[in-house]
């Protein structure tokens, strides 16, 4: 993607809702050369090339995903970047971080550097997890500082859990000595063989074999402990689901561990008693818990526990979700529903304020990764904003959606919160 | 798009009058006075997984109502070169079928085949899930051995968690009132299955779920679906198979009833199996025409 507009850009008359910088009322902000020069009260800064009238919406350091997949190299029939990340502008996403299990798997400085190339074509900021280990497979490390040096903002084998005790002990080791996150997507594969959904009252009534909730909390309760053990480690739990699971994060956080995790829009708006009809579009890995999880997962939310929403953007082609339920693919597309079903699910139903929403979308997922300059809109952070209507009630349709993949389960659900600009670098890249 | 008219995908969803107008419509079909309810209709018995008596039932069934019968089996068929699911029901939608009757290993494999081919479904048995039509012979087997549901108690001892059979019968007994007793160790018998259904509970006691039974399903230990899991089969025998002995723990006219295949020394003695309060070779003669009745709702001709 181009780097930052050489025109100034005013953002004025919005509601600056920026929580790093502990702000939120009415502020006008001017980025020039790609990067924020001056934020103030409205009608004190003069003269940019642009101006962006923001009257009656919310303003806000530009959204950062933490967990996407945007399928490339090797599945381009699913997803490129051009078309992840357009989906990625289209819901107020001005960075995100892609997800190493592609084909082949990023676990090389080749590949992570060919993912930021300009040739991508992105239109919002891209920046790559790289495998923890060497093909994913769970054996030997890849070489977390060169990777690093390349782009890469956390290393991880998501898709998969890094299971073995020594493995994950020498990531978090290394992860320590150079400052990566380690990513850890928590389940224990030995408890969920030929699985496709949360083990409960549900999954029984349709004979589907069911994960247990401890396939997740063991491997976080695993981590936290060895991550306590080691000074300055690192641990990320990507896509967290169970209460269980939470305790174990809370307990680290207790501990003054860098231990930090990510819930996804669908485990806060859905529940395994939604599955229904073998509807494949309810079928993601972890799967949807049980109604005594969500209401974990809405505490952990509000109190802190949880540092970021992630979406798990995971498109499918239609043939790999159309079929048996037990045989299609794992995972669902989030990006453009991200917002609406936070501001619908938590704002409106829950109350959890709306700064602390936009918490879990900027200042909680750059503290998560270390992302510089990013996450708030103090002078000299990126020029990277996200303006939306927090009112706004629409109806989100599958079929309009920018992604390659319309596999999602919110196609049709009335939203709350829309996307009206998303500002890359000071460049709008969606929006008007 | 929801499932065809005419389609059986499980018991769940059915509602007891359809159920009693099923079994009641099975009494007037008799294989032996074939009546031509399907004649110049083409079934087409879609099996991905080996059945002997649910297929050849289905098989007589419809020939017996005078329909035409293909049978695509997954080995030797396209589906062994990666055709998906939908792509043969498409395909066998094009050749003319007016039934699909399908068997396959994945729980709600008919629901989809349903959600996408215009053509009446009927579940033979989806992996984990139901198995309607059994579920369906073996009430007509109670009816015409206890007249009534009313007041009746029924225990279902063995493999719950991989039985379709269990799950369909839980859903329709349950539907009449029927007491359902689900007895087993924990691996096969969780806590949760009691949630199938009002009325259903759950024993590790074969004298509890014996005492004041009137009908005894057995089940077979299915070792093809344990995925992993390991049971102590001399442990399983001594607490839950069925004896002449245990048998007596039940009511005096109590029937005992398996979906077969019975595996002999194990879930069951041989002496039970062929003693006189058996009616496992009578649920497979009752098979046809439940499943007569089935086909000939699937066409609308069931009047």
């Amino acid at each position: 993607m181009k780097t930052g507009s050489t025109n100034s850009l005013l953002i004025k008359g919005g509601h600056l809702i920026d929580p790093a910088a502990k702000i939120d009322g009415p502020m006008d902000i001017l980025i020039e050369g790609g990067r924020v020069v001056e934020v103030a009260p409205p009608k004190k800064i003069k003269g940019a090339d642009e101006n962006f009238d923001a009257r009656g919406l919310i303003v806000a350091p530009g959204f950062i995903d933490l967990h996407v997949h945007l399928r490339e190299p090797g599945q381009s029939y699913k997803e490129t970047i051009a078309t992840g990340t357009a989906a990625a502008a289209a819901g107020g996403f001005t960075s995100v971080c892609t997800m190493p299990n592609t084909d082949p798997i990023v676990d090389s400085v080749e590949w992570v550097q060919w993912l930021r190339s300009p040739e991508r074509s992105a239109v919002v900021n891209v920046l790559p997890i790289a495998a923890a280990t060497r093909g994913s497979k769970g054996g030997n490390l890849t070489d977390f500082r060169s990777l690093q040096r390349a782009g890469a903002v956390a290393v991880t084998d998501d898709g998969k859990p890094i299971l073995e005790d020594d493995i994950m002990r020498a990531a978090l080791v290394l992860g320590a000595e150079v400052n990566f996150p380690v990513v850890q997507h928590a389940e224990d594969t030995r408890l969920t063989e030929n699985c496709s959904m949360h083990a409960g009252a549900r999954a029984f009534r349709l004979g589907l074999r069911g994960m247990p909730a401890a396939a997740e909390a063991n491997i976080v309760e695993r981590d936290v402990h060895l991550a306590m053990q080691i000074p300055n480690s690192r641990l990320h739990v990507a896509h967290i689901s169970t209460a269980d699971a939470l305790k174990e994060v809370r307990r680290g956080k207790r501990a003054k561990t860098r231990v930090t995790c990510e819930v996804t829009p669908h485990h806060f708006a859905l529940t395994d008693d939604d599955v229904r009809d073998y509807d494949s579009r309810y079928k993601m890995n972890p799967p949807l818990r049980s109604a005594s999880d969500l209401e974990a997962i809405l505490v952990a939310l509000a109190d802190g526990t949880v540092d970021a929403i992630a979406t798990d953007h995971a498109p499918h082609a239609s043939h790999e979700k159309e079929m048996e339920f037990e045989r299609a693919s794992f995972g669902i597309t989030g990006l453009e529903t991200a917002l609406g079903l936070a501001i619908a699910k938590l704002s409106k139903e829950k109350h959890i304020p709306l700064g602390r929403i936009v918490e879990l979308f900027t200042a909680g997922p750059a503290r998560c990764f270390d992302l510089r300059g990013r996450g708030s809109l103090g002078r000299g952070y990126y020029g990277d904003v996200t303006i939306f209507d927090p009112k706004k009630r629409w109806t989100f349709e599958a079929v309009k959606s920018l992604s390659k993949s319309k596999n999602t389960p919110f196609d049709g659900w009335q939203l709350t919160g829309k996307v009206v600009a998303t500002i890359v670098g000071g460049r709008v890249v969606y929006g008007h | 798009m929801s499932a065809a008219r005419g389609s059986l995908l499980g018991i769940e969803h059915l509602e007891a009058a359809e159920i009693l107008k099923i079994l009641k419509f099975a009494r007037r079909m008799n294989p032996d006075k074939p009546r031509p309810l399907l004649k110049g209709k083409r079934v087409v018995l879609l099996f991905y997984e080996a059945s002997t008596r649910t297929r050849s039932s289905f098989e007589i069934a419809a020939k017996a109502l005078g329909a035409h019968t293909v049978l695509i089996q997954a080995s030797g068929s396209s589906i062994e070169k990666g055709e998906s699911l939908l792509d043969t029901g498409y395909t066998v939608r094009a050749l003319g079928a007016d039934v699909i009757v399908i068997r396959h290993p994945n729980a709600g494999a008919p629901h989809v085949m349903a959600q996408y081919v215009d053509v009446p479904v009927i579940n033979a048995g989806d992996g984990l899930h139901e198995h309607p039509s059994q579920a369906l012979l073996d009430a007509y087997t109670i009816l015409r051995n206890k007249k009534t549901f009313k007041g009746l108690q029924v225990a279902i001892i063995g493999d719950i968690f991989h039985s379709r059979v269990a799950r369909s019968a839980c859903h329709l007994l349950s539907k009449f009132g029927v007491k359902v007793i689900l007895c087993g160790p924990p691996e096969l018998v969780p806590e949760i299955a009691a949630t199938l259904a009002p009325g259903v509970r759950v024993t590790r006691h074969i004298e509890d779920a014996l005492r004041g039974t009137n009908v005894v399903m057995l089940l077979r230990v299915q070792k093809e679906r344990l995925s992993g899991m390991k049971i102590n089969l001399p442990d399983y025998i001594a607490h839950y198979q069925m004896t002449a002995a245990r048998v007596k723990a039940a009511k005096k006219d109590a029937i005992v009833m398996h979906p077969g295949p019975i595996i002999r020394g194990l879930e069951l003695t041989g002496e039970v199996a062929d003693g006189a309060q058996a009616r496992i070779l009578d649920e497979v003669r009752n098979g046809v025409p439940v499943r007569m009745a089935i086909l000939a709702r699937a066409v609308g001709r069931m009047r």
